[in-house]
């Protein structure tokens, strides 16, 4: 047993407290918003321009001048505000923003954060990750611990281009969550059914504590 | 009377004709757009038919296959892109992974500020955004107050392209949503802007109040059609009782 996609979300929701700003990734991180648990408000913030991004529009409802990062239709809130891009990562790299939870290719244990290509493979870009790593409050990185062929994806050092430098604070698998400390990582749980030498197992980077 | 002249010169009749003059090869164009939400697509239009080439296109994307700025990949008239995110646009990727197209990769932030900066008349500015990544290779790094930044420049292009909701005469802009994202920064660091909208009000049709961006950085004003293409149709069900 491990987590499902579903189920990396909602712990991810867990790290979200009252009255703060977030941005979530595309992928998984977008399905975070589906767990907001009860008595929690917070405000989404999606860098092409808004604040207070609302649930995705009832159909015929949709609007092609209300999209979020992913590009996908969404809707307003009450709250919500509209700006420029200028204005967005202003906001971002200004440190407004409290939170990020991204989506990963590679992590590491210094925190080292790997998400926008493969070199001669997959050229997609970083997009807005850059920026949000280096300036906001907290980055919470949710991903599958293993790529498809089961190497471990959580890394004594990244191999791919690098998206940020020591910028993660904590890392959501599919098989648990661990946290970036002096020395490498430490674990903080580890998912339904999987047991700790399980996680052990399939970390390649150094487990602390 | 006089000022009123002066305003309505602004307004021309078509994209080509708004376009007339501006164009040459090898040109720099910023252009503003978020995928495919609020970008100048009769514009983009008109330059793929004057058919300019050697183009670099300051975008945060490329548009997708065959719509956006998609459009002048397929025609190759774009040498080079300065661009945070191509992941939508198959053509782009082969074009780039052949070497046949030049990318600059610019973090989004980096690259609406680099606008924001140009227009505003700052050559260059400092950054947290890509220390210790590709992003700084060679780019100047000063250290304030314990943390490192990258030194990265102001863009100026030769002409922006850019689509608004409504204009007046004089060039006000109004957006709309998350139409403005990029456009804003995009008509303010050209050394010409254009821009395309789907209303031109009257004079005095606007709140002075709520204009998003002051004439000052228009030049020239297009009303027209928008397809207004969807790129991710995201829906939920309605609840029925």
């Amino acid at each position: 047993m491990m987590w499902d996609r579903n189920q990396m979300a909602a712990r991810a929701a867990q790290e979200l407290q009252d009255g703060w700003y977030v941005n979530l990734g595309i992928g998984i991180p977008t399905l975070v918003s589906n767990y907001i648990p009860a008595g929690i408000e917070v405000t989404l913030q999606s860098e092409n321009g808004m604040l207070g991004m609302g649930p995705f529009p009832y159909e015929g409802d949709e609007d092609p001048d209300l999209i979020n990062a992913g590009k996908q239709t969404i809707t307003e809130l009450p709250q919500t505000a509209f700006f420029d891009s200028a204005q967005s990562f202003a906001m971002i790299r200004g440190g407004k923003i409290a939170m990020a939870i991204l989506g990963a290719m590679e992590v590491a244990e210094n925190g080292d954060l790997a998400n926008w290509m493969i070199p001669g493979k997959l050229v997609k870009g970083m997009g807005g990750a850059m920026d949000l790593v280096a300036g906001v409050g907290r980055v919470v990185v949710v991903m599958d611990h293993t790529s498809k062929h089961g190497e471990s994806k959580v890394l004594r050092a990244c191999t791919l281009p690098l998206t940020g430098k020591a910028v993660v604070d904590r890392i959501i698998t599919n098989l648990g969550v661990l946290d970036v400390v002096p020395g490498g990582l430490r674990i903080v749980e580890c998912a339904d059914g999987v047991s700790e030498a399980d996680l052990r197992a399939a970390t390649e980077a150094t487990i602390v504590g | 009377m006089r000022v009123v002249g002066v305003l309505m010169k602004k307004v021309y009749g078509s994209a080509a004709d708004a376009l007339d003059g501006l164009l040459f090869d090898g040109m720099l164009i910023a252009s503003g757009g978020f995928g495919l939400c609020g970008i100048p697509e009769l514009l983009i239009a008109a330059i793929r038919d004057a058919g300019t080439k050697n183009l670099t296109v300051a975008s945060n994307n490329a548009g997708v296959d065959g719509f956006g700025l998609g459009v002048l990949l397929e025609t190759r008239q774009v040498k080079k892109m300065i661009s945070s995110y191509v992941g939508e646009n198959a053509e782009f990727m082969r074009q780039y992974l052949s070497g046949e197209l030049e990318l600059e990769f610019n973090p989004q932030g980096t690259l609406a500020e680099r606008m924001r900066a140009g227009g505003a008349g700052i050559p260059g500015f400092y950054t947290k955004t890509g220390v210790g990544t590709v992003i700084a290779d060679g780019k100047d790094v000063k250290t304030f107050d314990g943390q490192d930044y990258i030194l990265e420049r102001g863009l100026v292009a030769d002409l922006s392209i850019v689509k608004a909701w409504k204009a007046d005469p004089s060039g006000n802009l109004v957006f709309r949503k998350t139409a403005r994202n990029f456009n804003p920064p995009a008509a303010t660091c050209g050394k010409v802007c254009v821009v395309e909208v789907e209303e031109i009000v009257p004079l005095g049709a606007l709140d002075p109040d709520t204009i998003h961006l002051p004439g000052i950085y228009v030049h020239r004003i297009i009303q027209g059609d928008h397809e207004k293409r969807i790129e991710q149709r995201t829906v939920r069900k309605r609840e029925t009782a």
